[in-house]
């Protein structure tokens, strides 16, 4: 080994701690941006395998009742390459343990064989035997959260009549990845269950015998979907189709594909934030080390080693902490990631996984770390070139101070010399301070966001149940009914508050711009669930028009008093021109709101209602609940509670879960920021503070001089972290922002506190390591150390 | 404040003095067994080849660093009975150090740097005080870039005397200097020993030295090879080398 690489080795391993902290601090901001990218590549890859393994449609046309032998005339249409007709019915399951009936989907199967598409994957149990009509399958999900197994039987209600069911399998398929009742916004694997049957049972019990109510559609490989859906809509106009639509447009996939879109943003956002503030660091750190050496750099040189020589030999030293990092960092990241992908496929429910890194991810980590670091070194090591090898041998100079303060008579008496040393310091070295501050401040700045953000998403929750709607109950009817109904339940004991609301299907144009959802009406001023301007304040709903959705309006392109088209997807499926009243903020998916009483004008159908909110005594609820199960009107009953449940859950473990993660990342990069200060400047003044302690200054004095350094830094950092933190808060907050819900992006105190008080915590840590390692001073070596 | 010294008694005691660094074979022994008495308000030159032992000794006595043997008494004070905070008491109030590389605070000016001693001391004199004593009058507001090694070697000492020590040490404080300027700077450690009656004790590779000395001792192989007793002592500037 030659003697510069034995040197590098010990040099190295003399700075261990310090090398450690800077590996980390890279490897993490590499860890982030390879971990993201695994993750949002392999839940796309896995998605789009899962969907063209099982045979997923592209296409959706439901109908109200039409002929099988309609199914010959589709598949003739062009740009169509494989037809499937089948039955959808809805059925309440009625559970033994659950007060409240829960919703389902039942999907008939082809009496032989599998499905031509949109077919399932069986998870456990067996498939359905044809001569046995009480048979099904049931969504894996569902039976976990119900704690069913292949074996149990169950009973629903279908079409009025209620049956007994043996589940013989459970199985998932990716049309159901996301299950949502109908009306409701947040996924909940409890309160929604699909069963599989044979097609002749489920034909039997709603009546479509020879005949199908939704057709599948997979499209040629140059078709054009809009031409087909329009020619599917024209074939199927006579047997009451609502209106064929696209995969995008299926809600399962919508909200899937939004939340990978999220992840994909949030990816592509937060670790070019975090590797950016780690590659910083590292270029403080390694310019500072290297000064550090000037003293053996011109030795070296004096030994008749070359500039190239010498110059590589640090580049080496740079290198080896660089590279370290990153391979750590990829290393941690391919782990992670693989980790968080296994836990999105239990929450997406992929029955398998495909783990995918794109190959670019390695190299930017890389390349960023190891450009900054050398980056730091080369503009360094020049400086430190120009000087001869002669300065190096000879006693050093002071540093000069004289350009600095001298403090006036009046301060004197103030500043004792610990502290004029302090001031002196930073005044002398502006730009190392300006550095050390943005260090720090952007590591708060970090935790700034993420705390923020976790703030946001409590907000979200808050706003959405506690502000926007206010109700205890939604009871949903199985159709729009006459307003008697409300009287009903008003009767009921226990019942408080009744206010009624209709949702109807429709599609909503402006010009090229196309949003399939639904329109919520409400009471002219309604008391439980309310449309909220920007300030929290409600909005009255206007005789004519619509208000939409800050989230919808975007996606449409609109603005308040512009026209747009409401094409009614229910009753006579009206084609409506309205215009936009007013935009409500909200936080979750992307509502519009009209008066209860002028849709049901525009479509010609008065005092109907689709279910209502309703606001109970909680001693009553369970003998309620009870009652509203057994009306036959009823579909649905949903707890607010259930909702918010559902919704932080779903906050919890999909896209919003990153948080947590990036806060304990953004919380290991500000400390390690703070740490490498603190010892970078130990490192520095060794030989002062062994000089001040043994002219006789206790350790608490001499500390006082280092740390009171590190103390100013990080006050002063505090402010510039809070300010950078805010506009961090802002691109993170756009970055987690999905179709389901916007993150708020207000100024939430107790995150910039917080993060203050890790920027504090961390510097208080730091400061007691580094003055552990005054007290260690050797007094007697650094008096012989030269600079 | 610490109890008056018994100023009968000498300054420094030393018996059987061992200083061991490291384990095993590639232990070194930089002191075997010194014991050797110093007495108070002498100047004594410590003379010998590096790795002699007598700097090691000069860090043991001022407390920089504790004996793997031995004990060590500064008048009726056990040195080797203190601990940490008593051995920085024992700095602050008793002991000056000079320096070969003079080890000022770059941040602090001529003045700021005798200060950072008179805060703490017990018994300081004035700061531009002990400046005058070393001819530096007239550069108290000088940062240590601003001074010549000399002059940065006199702030030095003034720091060392401004808390009025009981003993100064100096380990080769006249290393970096031109030997017009290390005659001043001897010039002002003489003038301490006789003005201040401070005891003071100086490293060095540099015999003549010798000559200014009450007591000379010579080091050899981590031992006292012979103490002298000088009976001529020699004014600074009559020193050559």
């Amino acid at each position: 080994m030659k003697p510069l690489d034995s040197k590098l080795g010990r040099d190295l391993w003399r700075v261990k701690g310090q090398a450690l902290a800077i590996v980390l601090v890279i490897a993490f901001g590499v860890m982030m941006m390879v971990m993201m990218d695994g993750l949002v590549n392999s839940l796309g890859e896995t998605k789009r395998t899962y969907y063209e393994r099982y045979r997923l449609a592209d296409l959706f046309a439901p109908v109200k009742r039409s002929p099988r032998h309609v199914l010959d005339e589709i598949v003739e249409l062009p740009g169509i390459s494989a037809v499937q007709g089948r039955i959808n019915g809805a059925a309440l399951i009625s559970l033994p343990d659950q007060a409240v009936p829960v919703r389902a989907q039942a999907v008939s199967l082809p009496e032989f064989g599998s499905p031509r598409l949109n077919d399932f994957y069986l998870a456990s149990g067996r498939p359905l035997n044809p001569s046995h009509r009480d048979e099904i399958l049931l969504l894996e999900a569902f039976a976990h959260a119900h704690n069913l197994q292949p074996g149990d039987s169950l009973s629903a209600t279908m079409n009025g009549a209620r049956r007994r069911f043996h589940i013989v399998g459970l199985a998932q398929a990716p049309e159901f990845l996301y299950t949502t009742a109908p009306g409701e916004l947040v996924p909940d694997d409890a309160r929604f269950a699909v069963i599989w049957m044979n097609e002749e049972a489920l034909a039997a019990a709603f009546d479509m015998d020879g005949a199908f109510n939704e057709a599948l559609i997979s499209l040629a490989r140059d078709a054009r979907p809009q031409a087909v859906i329009d020619s599917l809509d024209r074939l199927l106009a006579p047997y009451g189709a609502t209106g064929a639509y696209g995969l995008e447009d299926h809600l399962s996939d919508r909200f899937i594909s939004e939340e990978i879109a999220g992840l994909r943003v949030s990816s592509r956002t937060v670790p070019p934030i975090f590797l950016s503030v780690a590659a910083f660091l590292l270029y403080i750190v390694i310019s500072r080390m290297v000064q550090a050496e000037r003293e053996q750099i011109g030795l070296l040189k004096a030994f008749g080693y070359t500039s190239l020589e010498v110059g590589l030999h640090y580049f080496k030293f740079v290198l080896v902490i660089a590279l370290t990092g990153a391979l750590l960092g990829c290393a941690l990241g391919m782990l992670a990631g693989r980790g968080l992908s296994g836990f999105y496929q239990l929450y997406y429910k992929f029955p398998f996984l495909l783990f995918r890194v794109d190959p670019a991810a390695f190299v930017t980590g890389f390349t960023v770390s190891v450009l900054t670091a050398s980056a730091g070194g080369v503009l360094v090591l020049r400086r430190v070139f120009a000087l001869t090898p002669a300065d190096a041998m000879r006693p050093p100079t002071p540093p000069n101070f004289s350009q600095t303060i001298s403090f006036g008579p009046g301060l004197r008496k103030w500043l004792d010399q610990p502290t004029r040393m302090v001031l002196r310091n930073m005044i002398r070295q502006p730009l190392r301070g300006l550095l050390a501050i943005l260090g720090i401040a952007l590591g708060m700045a970090l935790s700034v966001a993420m705390l923020s953000l976790m703030s946001a998403f409590d907000r979200t929750l808050d706003l959405s149940f506690g502000v926007l709607d206010r109700s205890d109950v939604t009871v949903t009817f199985v159709e729009p009914l006459g307003d008697k109904t409300l009287f009903a339940l008003k009767r009921m004991k226990g019942v408080i508050e009744v206010e009624p609301f209709r949702t109807v299907a429709a599609v909503m144009h402006n010009g090229r711009q196309h949003y399939r959802g639904a329109v919520t009406a409400l009471t002219e001023k309604p008391r439980l669930f309310r449309a909220l301007d920007s300030s929290l304040q409600a909005i009255p709903l206007p005789e004519n028009g619509i208000v939409l959705s800050t989230a919808l309006a975007g996606e449409l392109d609109l603005k308040a008093g512009q026209k747009m088209i409401l094409d009614v997807r229910e009753g006579r499926r009206p084609t409506l021109e309205v215009s936009v009243a007013g935009l409500a903020d909200t936080l979750m998916g992307a509502p519009a709101y009209m008066q209860l009483e002028t849709l049901n004008r525009l479509m010609k159908e008065p005092n109907r209602v689709s279910g209502a909110y309703l606001r109970i005594d909680s001693s009553q609820g369970q003998q309620l609940y009870r009652r509203l199960k057994d009306m036959p009107v009823v579909a649905g009953v949903s707890l607010q509670q259930d909702s918010r449940r559902a919704f932080k859950k779903v906050m919890d473990t999909g896209a919003g879960a990153m948080r947590y993660v990036m806060a304990l990342i953004a919380a290991v990069i500000t400390f390690g920021i703070v740490y490498n200060s603190a010892r970078i400047a130990f490192a520095e003044r060794a030989r002062d503070l062994a000089s001040l302690r043994v002219i006789g200054l206790t350790r608490t004095e001499t500390g006082f001089v280092l740390l009171g350094e590190l103390g100013l830094i990080t006050l002063l950092a505090l402010p510039l972290g809070a300010a950078l933190g805010y506009y961090f808060s802002l691109a993170v907050a756009a970055g987690f922002s999905t179709d389901l819900y916007r993150v708020p992006t207000e100024f939430s105190p107790a995150s910039y506190g917080t993060a203050a008080l890790a920027v504090l915590l961390a510097a208080t840590l730091s400061g007691a390591l580094v003055k552990r390692d005054i007290n260690r001073l050797d007094l007697v070596s650094a008096l012989k150390t030269r600079e | 404040m610490s109890r008056p010294l018994d100023k009968r008694l000498p300054a420094f005691r030393t018996h059987g003095l061992t200083k061991v660094y490291g384990e095993g074979p590639s232990a070194v022994h930089a002191l075997r067994g010194v014991s050797v008495e110093i007495p108070a308000g002498e100047l004594v030159v410590l003379l010998g080849p590096s790795g002699s032992g007598k700097s090691t000794l000069l860090n043991i006595l001022g407390g920089l660093d504790q004996p793997s043997e031995g004990r060590v008494h500064f008048f009726d004070q056990d040195l080797t009975a203190k601990d940490e905070d008593s051995l920085t008491r024992y700095r602050r109030h008793h002991v000056g150090f000079v320096f070969q590389f003079y080890n000022l605070m770059p941040s602090l000016t001529a003045r700021e740097n005798v200060e950072l001693v008179t805060e703490i001391a017990e018994n300081p004199m004035n700061a531009a005080e002990a400046l005058s004593i070393v001819g530096l009058g007239k550069r108290l507001d000088h940062f240590p870039s601003e001074l010549s090694g000399g002059e940065q070697q006199r702030v030095a000492i003034a720091r060392a005397i401004a808390k009025q020590p009981t003993v100064l040490f100096c380990d080769e404080p006249t290393g970096a200097l031109d030997s017009e300027t290390g005659r001043a700077v001897l010039r002002v450690l003489q003038d301490v020993n006789r003005k201040l009656d401070t005891t003071v004790m100086i490293v060095t590779h540099a015999a003549a030295t010798a000559a200014m000395a009450h007591r000379i001792i010579r080091f050899a192989d981590g031992d006292i090879r012979d103490i002298e007793q000088n009976p001529q002592v020699k004014e600074a500037e009559e020193i050559q080398w």
